[in-house]
Parts: structure tokens; C-alpha cells; sequence
């Protein structure tokens, strides 16, 4: 319905441009099957991550950078976010950004936590008559 | 008269908005984002729904993985080892998480054939379009079924919301919570997957040409997946 007044408004030549775009989203198989391929040997070498058991830095360091290549493969291929117009992807994608706020205050937040919980009930139950 | 006038004065308007700028300049930005209506252009409703409504489930898988953080952070006892709360003895060799690989694994897979299920949709290929589909919401089953007999192995083990026998007593609860609201969508995305695989089945798309439900189904599917590529980082690997 929509797409029928606008191609009333718009030259036939670009009408017809703007519904293969439309309608369209289409791509060559081969695209999909190398993102799935590729998405198979980025959970392949995160799960190796933890078979051979890098420890510290390094394996957080290994496994954010396969998640969130995995993730940006999903979205921008899978889900055709890489072929929508400016407007929708920053609709969508700018405001998980504020997650990053509730991240950081939250690693706070349980930092203080913890150290308060060392401080007064790791000593409370090392007590012997219990704290209480 | 009248009518045509305004419209050839619209005419312009509606040029610059739809062809002459690039999709993904910043002009293109501003002249959607400014227009009286109809921001999200070329994008069928549904599909702009759809994307609204996983941007909110965004944050509601958010919140709980921002809990878990903060739980496992804030505690402390010792959190218990995923990978070998998640082990299996399979032919005789004990290998550190591997349910979960291959968990990970069927659910990509799920993807891909969604994603090509998207692509013949569009296509007007009503068969392969239909076999895909069955066949990602085939997967995705496997996959809740795994999920099942993990849940029964950890349950049968003594995990509960309240504790557990390695540590941390918060891993109950955020794993419960976690794979839980996960295994529910995608339980949702096989049924939902099913009625619109035997819609297309049935020929009810080739008859109103409305295959982009098919995309949108996909979209929430691909969603799903997605989410697990945040919890098996997050919460099997760390």
C-alpha cells in the first residue's frame, strides 16, 4: 500500500530502483554461506578458548573479540542491518549504547560490594561466637 | 487541480528524500529523521515493529546479564568452573563444555538456514522457502531439547536457584533466570517459525505477495541467536 504511493510520487526509473532495494534485500546465496562458515570458525575458536584454558587477560580479551564479532556478523549480514538506511540503524543501534552507563555503574557498585563484604562479614563469621 | 498542484510541490520533497541521497549518509540521516512522516523509509511496518520490539528485548537480556555480572562480581565464595559444570563424558572421554558447543553450533546453523530461508522468500520460492523454515524450527527444538536435559542433569546434580554444591549460590539463580527467558524465546521462535513456515507452505504469500513476513520472522529468529552468542560468552566462557 505504502510502497504504491510512493512509486505514484516518484520517476518510474527510480521507482523501479527503489523497489528492488525494497522488496529485494537480495543477495547472493554465496553471502550467507560464507557468514554462517565464518560465524562456525569464530565458536570454534571460542570454544577452544576454553578447551586449551587461557586464563586471565588474555582469554577475556580473546572471547569479547569473538562475541562481538559474531554479533556485528549476525546483525549487520543476517539481519540486513548493514543494507537499511542510516535512520533505522541508528534507531536501533544507538541506544544499547546507554548499556554502557549501567555497565560501568554496576562494576562499581559490586566492587564496593565486595570489599564491604570482605571487611565486615568475612571477620564477622571468623568469629567464633558468629557476629550476630 | 488543486490536488495535483500539491503534489507536484511535494514532488521534490519526497525526490530527496528517497533516491537522490545515498541511504547511508548523514544527510539521509537528517531528511528521514526531519520528514512529517513515515521516518523509517523503504521498511515495511512490520518489519520496523520488529526492530523496535528486539531493541527493547535488548535491554530486558541486558538487565540480566548486568545482574549477573554484578552478582558474580560482588560475591565472595568462589563461582563454580563452567567448564566443568558443563562437561560430559561422552565415549568414554570427559570434555569440558562440549553440550554447549554444540548447543552453539545447532543454534548457528539454525541461523543459516533461516537466513536462506529469508533469501528464497524473497525469491518467490515457495517450497525451498517452507524446507528451510521447518528445518531451522527443527533445530531450534534441538536445541531447547539439549537445553532441557541440561537443566535436568544440573537439577538431578543439586543446583537450585539457592545454591549449589560447588560454590557461589547466585549461579543458580542467574543461570535459571538466564537460559530460562532464553529457551523461552526460543521455544516462541519454533512455534512461531512453524505457523509461518506452513503459511508459506499453503501459498498464503504468493497469493498477497506479502513475502517480507518471512524476513521478519527471521529477524526475531536471528535475534535469538544472537542473544546466545552474548551468553555463551558471558556466562559459559568467562
Amino acid at each position: 500500500m505504502d510502497r504504491a504511493t510512493h512509486a505514484t510520487q516518484t520517476p518510474p526509473a527510480q521507482a523501479a530502483n527503489a523497489d528492488v532495494h525494497d522488496v529485494g534485500q537480495q543477495h547472493p546465496i554465496s553471502v550467507y554461506l560464507k557468514i554462517w562458515g565464518l560465524l562456525f570458525v569464530l565458536s570454534l575458536m571460542s570454544y577452544l578458548v576454553d578447551f586449551f584454558g587461557f586464563q586471565g587477560l588474555f582469554r577475556w580479551s580473546l572471547i569479547l573479540t569473538f562475541m562481538f564479532l559474531k554479533a556485528g556478523l549476525i546483525v549487520s549480514v543476517f539481519m540486513h542491518m548493514m543494507w537499511e538506511r542510516l535512520a533505522l540503524i541508528y534507531a536501533i543501534l544507538v541506544p544499547p549504547l546507554c548499556l554502557i552507563v549501567l555497565v560501568s555503574l554496576m562494576t562499581l557498585e559490586s566492587d564496593y560490594t565486595f570489599w564491604t563484604r570482605i571487611l565486615f562479614f568475612e571477620t564477622e563469621t571468623a568469629l567464633p561466637t558468629g557476629g550476630h | 487541480m488543486s490536488d495535483r498542484l500539491i503534489d507536484m510541490t511535494q514532488t521534490p520533497l519526497t525526490h530527496t528524500d528517497h533516491a537522490v541521497t545515498a541511504p547511508h549518509s548523514l544527510e539521509s540521516l537528517v531528511s528521514d529523521w526531519s520528514t512529517d512522516q513515515e521516518v523509517f523509509k523503504k521498511v515495511q511496518w512490520g518489519k520496523a515493529m520488529m526492530w523496535i520490539f528486539l531493541l527493547s528485548d535488548t535491554f530486558i537480556f541486558s538487565c540480566f546479564l548486568t545482574s549477573y555480572m554484578t552478582v558474580r562480581a560482588s560475591t565472595t565464595v568462589s563461582w563454580p568452573n563452567p567448564s566443568e559444570v558443563f562437561a560430559l563424558t561422552l565415549f568414554g572421554q570427559h570434555i569440558p563444555l562440549i553440550l554447549i558447543a554444540i548447543m552453539t553450533f545447532v543454534l548457528i546453523s539454525s541461523s543459516g538456514t533461516m537466513a536462506m530461508a529469508v533469501n528464497f522468500g524473497y525469491r518467490h520460492n515457495r517450497k525451498a522457502t517452507a524446507a528451510l523454515m521447518f528445518a531451522t524450527a527443527l533445530l531450534g527444538a534441538a536445541f531447547v531439547s539439549m537445553q532441557a536435559f541440561e537443566w535436568t542433569k544440573l537439577i538431578l546434580e543439586g543446583v537450585r536457584p539457592w545454591g549449589n554444591p560447588w560454590g557461589a549460590p547466585q549461579f543458580g539463580a542467574t543461570f535459571f533466570m538466564i537460559t530460562g527467558f532464553h529457551g523461552l524465546h526460543v521455544s516462541i521462535g519454533v512455534i512461531y517459525l512453524s505457523i509461518i513456515a506452513t503459511r508459506v507452505l499453503n501459498g498464503v504469500y504468493d497469493r498477497n505477495g506479502k513475502y517480507e513476513v518471512v524476513e521478519i520472522a527471521g529477524l526475531y529468529w536471528h535475534f535469538v541467536d544472537l542473544v546466545w552468542v552474548f551468553i555463551f560468552a558471558l556466562f559459559y566462557l568467562w
